[in-house]
């Protein structure tokens, strides 16, 4: 009995003070952190209990020496196995139902995620190096339609806005993964960069990309992940409440350099935020051509890279060599054949 | 045995009992439960081949892709109402033999063959007439390899039938009793022919 | 007469492979026949004794496992500082995907095999498995493809991670991936060989008096296990097939340049290797349940419950795959029904953990090696489970995903799981297989270096990924520096428990203390023979006189033949014939 509440006491205690998780940045992180503690009080009390049972095992029912016969011969209890099923059963349904939750006010289901996004979709991602002639769109821009995914028409995927805000995000910032970089292009000004400035308390929108292979854009202080998939959007959605410098991660393995793919977010005060966004327009000359819309021709990689060889570990010499020439210029072809219409 | 001092016997007996004259019979025969277990597992790589090529046509804005050119129906379709029948011949070498009827036996495996190897010039002879390759697009390549792992299983079905043939020049190799090749054989070509009446639903008239 | 050529080699092959034990009664003399020794020599031939079969098995695996532990412990190293300093970041990779594939195709899940042909015939009164040379031809399979792998590492070793994501799978280097694939796909053959044989062998080969329901757990828990593996491995094979196109022949199935999706390689490829986490785990559930009531001297608690849990953990685990790619592709109402799939195996892997500990409680525990290890286990993988059901909640995953939260999560069910239940199974069977005791003291050294080792390595990992490190990463961020110098301290006890355990397995099978046949006072039949087994197991086939877990009950004594009284105890001989 003394045991039952000094175990349901630790595991309270434990599941508000296991001290794991990083700093809240934004809302979601917060519903995330009551969602894991709860997890948390529930997993120490089973912890306890299972070892607590053990340990007693050990010392209370070892065998005497000497005795060799056969403990009590009990192969079962039905009440209590009932009740040991009845439990978990009880737990999970319970977390389920919590995370269920947990995930519809995050903005899991935005089901018009997909269709609402005005984001000008760009031309077909392909893997690109500068010099291929695959880094030039395959369809002229204007025959793109424009609602349309780029290749599949797959649901949205994300996490998308509160439920309770019908409304169009304050921002919109395209990110687009590529090894080993983030570049991010916010979607009014066209202006592009390689760290992420948001403006506190407001809602921002990212629109996750990929350009070569999986990436995985994780912001740990807000507790949200996307993975960044070639030929499909997803999106991330929410409202940083707390100014501040956070690192960006990629969270998918992509190459040997994974580990030097990071960024950095910057959440600043609205009036900051604008001071430094109309700085990166002035400084960025084609800045009034938003980059999804001019061909992606005049843009190479090296040159994105060398934008932000500050951040980036890589140079573009050294991501050349990782790319085999000849595997990028024959998936190139094929691409190309594959998505010539034939008459 | 191993330096032990027990008596084996004696201790098997004493804790488990003897059947007398029930030691090292031959089991029966599990063959045939072991072929049905393997062509389940083998109907599940087709049915991960299914999925992935459903998966392709319900993500892709437009199935085949624009510009697939139109396949013909006709040869496939001789080629399926042959595979299908073979099932039935094979079926009648089943029942010869369980009448102890080897000359049977020959025939129907005989006429399944050569159903088989038809159906696989078949198979070759529209692989030459498509206007699209392997890598055209992801229809053409779904429906290459669909098609290709397929082939494979018609093929090596086809090897079994001619091993049983092989087999069977003997007169006394099969008989009513004993006659494990030629149920396995037959097994298989139903599988690879329940396979193909999908794969033939899936590929060319959806 | 060309077909022919062909067709009778092909037909030698499926008759060489479809053979099964054929004992006529005319070749043996009825009653008695010279017992055979097992000469060392035979291990390394192409024996069919399925006891042979499961020691090759065994053996083979335990050397790919100080194979792995060797890469894990390089890669350990690499990471006790932040910098990328130790091996080149290609190599890095190269270590971690060669890791993971080793220590999951060449250490787990043939280990599990090899317990499993050891023991099946031996529980369920059979003299062999169902197709010897098919189950020889299985394991003979391994070796091979183990080498072809590990030694890839000398050209061009995969490295795309065990998980092989394409596009980057593509881009990697075409030799390594070609090998990777090639190996998983010879591996995944003689996966399911051996499951053939195993479910077979279950099914139709007991001794007439046992039933599903008397069957030891060890054999329900390879029902399940069998009936994943069957399932599974070939669609993994169809993914790889897949795969194997878009990386040599340039289709486009999971390239996006070309129109693929890669997504549904990710689909394919979880929904082998999900259950394949099961494939891993089941085998140690059923080991675990034969240890614990022998040790504990008392009966298992709610047999039929940790029997039909099995089968639930299999069916579901059919249907949870999706819960590895909650950040990926997958659609917001796919990720709650994975959810929920996901959380509902907790309910019967808990039945069990329950069932264990009750069997325990109350017992007359013998604190030795074997059980050590088993108690290690049901402590060490709840955390596991644990870990495992809050992975399972879709807004938390998102954070921890592919974080160290989940190396951590996957390291303490599968090693504080799996190899913490194959030590338990071999203290527990050594006995059985050579004859001779393992020596205690020695086994109690490794057990106490493991559990510290494991605990080391792998718990600040939690705390590792909650922060923000990510997994797979030759660098990380310095502010981790600290937990990662522990883990890597963890890492080194664990290479180092290894040490007392190769001399204790060494040392006893050649001069350890006698076992005699039956030293813990077992009732499960593999114990009902001589140690090691006689070469066709049983001298006479044994009827069944109790259950396997029947201690504290007044059994027959010994001198009285059971009574076989009641017919469905008969054997029935005309089956037999």
């Amino acid at each position: 009995m003394l045991a039952g509440i000094a175990l349901t006491l630790v595991s309270l205690w434990y599941g508000q003070n296991h001290g794991l998780a990083p700093v809240q940045a934004s809302a979601d992180a917060v519903l995330v952190d009551d969602l894991f503690n709860t997890m948390m009080t529930v997993g120490m009390g089973i912890f306890l209990l299972v070892e607590g049972v053990l340990i007693i095992c050990m010392f209370k029912f070892r065998r005497k020496p000497g005795d060799d016969t056969d403990g009590p011969p009990i192969a079962g209890n039905i009440p209590l196995e009932i009740l040991w099923t009845a439990i978990p059963v009880v737990i999970v349904l319970v977390i389920g139902v919590y995370s269920f939750e947990i995930y519809r006010i995050e903005g899991g289901f935005d089901p018009e995620a997909a269709e609402q996004s005005p984001v000008q979709v760009s031309p077909v991602q392909v893997a690109m190096l500068p010099d291929t002639e695959m880094s030039a769109p395959l369809l002229p821009p204007a025959s793109q339609p424009v609602s349309h995914k780029p290749m599949h028409n797959h649901m949205a995927l994300g996490v998308g806005g509160m439920p309770d805000q019908m409304k169009d995000p304050d921002l919109t910032v395209n990110v687009m993964g590529l090894q080993y970089a983030w570049i991010f292009t916010y979607q009014d000004t066209g202006v592009t960069a390689g760290e992420l400035h948001l403006p506190a308390d407001k809602d921002v929108k990212l629109v996750i990309k990929a350009q070569d292979v999986l990436h995985a854009f994780w912001l740990p202080q807000f507790r949200l992940k996307q993975d960044a998939i070639p030929g499909q959007d997803a999106e991330l959605r929410f409202t940083p409440t707390r100014v501040g410098e956070y690192p960006i991660i990629c969270a998918e393995l992509c190459g040997p350099y994974h580990g030097a793919m990071a960024s950095k977010l910057y959440v600043q005060p609205a009036d900051e935020f604008d001071q430094w966004l109309q700085q990166q327009i002035a400084s960025q000359p084609n800045s009034d051509q938003t980059v999804a819309a001019k061909p992606a021709a005049d843009r190479t990689d090296a040159d994105y890279l060398a934008t932000f060889a500050a951040h980036n570990p890589v140079d573009a010499a050294a991501l050349e060599q990782l790319h085999p020439h000849s595997m990028q210029h024959s998936m190139s072809e094929q691409a190309a054949q594959s998505l010539q219409p034939t008459a | 045995m191993q330096g032990s001092t027990v008596d084996s016997a004696k201790a098997a007996l004493n804790y488990h009992g003897t059947v007398a004259g029930a030691e090292h019979e031959a089991h029966p025969d599990h063959r045939i439960f072991g072929v049905i277990v393997f062509l389940a597992a083998e109907s599940m790589i087709f049915l991960g081949l299914f999925m992935a090529y459903l998966t392709f046509r319900a993500v892709y804005p437009t199935w085949p892709p624009e510009g697939t050119p139109e396949r013909e129906l006709l040869l496939p379709g001789i080629n399926t109402l042959i595979l299908i029948g073979s099932s039935f011949v094979i079926h009648q070498a089943d029942t010869a033999i369980k009448q102890n009827d080897v000359g049977g036996l020959r025939k129907w495996f005989g006429i399944t063959a050569a159903m088989g190897a038809i159906f696989l010039v078949g198979q070759i002879y529209e692989y030459h007439n498509l206007e699209f390759g392997l890598t055209t697009n992801l229809y053409a390549s779904t429906f290459y390899v669909l098609t290709g792992f397929h082939g494979l299983h018609v093929f090596l079905g086809l090897c079994l039938i001619l091993a049983v043939l092989w087999r069977a020049r003997r007169k006394d190799h099969y008989s009513s009793e004993h006659h494990f090749g030629v149920e396995a054989a037959e097994l298989y070509w139903h599988f690879v022919d329940v396979v193909w009446i999908i794969l033939f639903i899936l590929l060319y008239l959806l | 007469m060309l077909p022919y050529l062909v067709a009778e080699p092909f037909h030698r092959l499926l008759q060489f492979v479809m053979t099964q034990t054929e004992a006529p009664t005319t070749k043996l003399p009825s009653g008695h026949h010279p017992a055979q020794e097992r000469k060392w020599q035979d291990y390394f031939t192409f024996n069919t004794d399925h006891k042979v079969i499961g020691i090759q098995y065994l053996v083979t695996s335990f050397v790919f496992f100080a194979i792995g532990g060797l890469m894990a412990d390089v890669i350990r190293t690499e990471l006790r500082t932040p910098a990328s300093d130790v091996v080149s970041p290609e190599l890095y990779n190269q270590l971690l995907t060669l890791h993971g594939t080793i220590m999951i195709f060449l250490w787990i899940i043939p280990a599990g095999a090899g317990l499993a042909n050891y023991l099946i015939p031996l529980m369920i009164g059979a003299r062999d498995m169902a197709f010897p040379k098919m189950n020889a031809l299985a394991f003979w399979m391994l070796p091979p493809a183990g080498v072809l792998l590990a030694l890839s590492i000398l050209v061009d070793a995969p490295q795309a991670g065990w998980t092989s994501y394409p596009p980057l799978s593509l881009m990697t280097g075409k030799v390594g991936e070609g090998i990777w694939i090639f190996s998983l796909l010879v591996l995944g053959t003689s996966s399911i060989l051996g499951a053939i044989n195993f479910f077979t062998t279950i099914i139709k080969m007991r001794v007439p008096s046992m039933d599903l329901n008397s069957m030891p757990l060890f054999c329900w828990s390879m029902l399940a296990t069998s009936a994943l593996i069957l399932i599974g491995t070939p669609v993994l094979a169809g993914a790889l097939i897949l795969l194997a196109f878009d990386l040599l022949v340039g289709t486009a199935f999971f390239n996006p340049t070309g129109g693929g999706d890669p997504v549904v390689y990710q689909h394919m490829f979880w929904f082998y290797s999900h259950p394949a986490v099961y494939i891993m785990i089941l085998p140690l559930f059923g080991a675990i349940s034969e240890i614990i009531p022998v040790h504990a001297r008392k009966p298992i608690f709610g047999y039929l419950a940790i029997a039909y849990s099995s089968l639930a953990i299999s069916f579901l685990g059919l249907i949870v795959w999706a819960h590895h790619m909650f950040t990926s592709g997958t659609p917001a109402w796919l990720r709650m029904f994975f959810m929920i799939t996901t959380m509902v195996i907790a309910v019967p892997t808990g039945i069990k953990v329950f069932s264990w500990l009750a069997t325990m409680w109350g017992g007359k525990i013998a604190l030795n090696s074997a059980m050590l290890f088993a108690m290690g286990f049901v402590g060490e993988f709840v955390i596991g489970g644990i870990s495992g059901v809050m992975v399972a909640s879709v807004p938390f995953d998102i954070h921890v995903h592919d974080t160290y939260f989940i190396v951590a999560h996957l390291h303490y069910v599968l090693f504080g799981g799996s190899v913490f239940g194959i030590y338990a199974a071999i203290y527990h069977w050594f006995p059985k297989m050579t004859g001779r005791m393992m020596n205690e003291p020695l086994g109690i050294v490794h057990f106490i270096l493991t559990l510290i080792g494991m605990n080391l390595t792998f718990m600040p990992m939690h705390a590792l990924g909650m922060q923000g490190m990510n997994r797979r990463v030759a660098l990380y961020d310095p502010q981790f520096q600290p937990l990662n110098e522990l883990c890597t301290i963890g890492a080194y006890i664990l290479a180092v428990s290894t040490v007392p355990f190769l001399i204790n397995a060494v040392w006893s099978w050649i001069k350890g203390a006698k076992a005699g046949d039956n030293p813990w006072n077992a009732l499960t039949l593999e114990w009902q023979t001589t140690s090691p087994p006689e070469i066709e197991n049983f001298e006479t086939l044994p009827v069944l006189a109790w259950g396997p877990y029947d201690y504290g009950v007044e059994r027959i004594p010994e001198d009285i033949e059971p009574p076989l009284t009641s017919p469905e105890l008969q054997p029935d001989t005309s089956a037999l014939s």
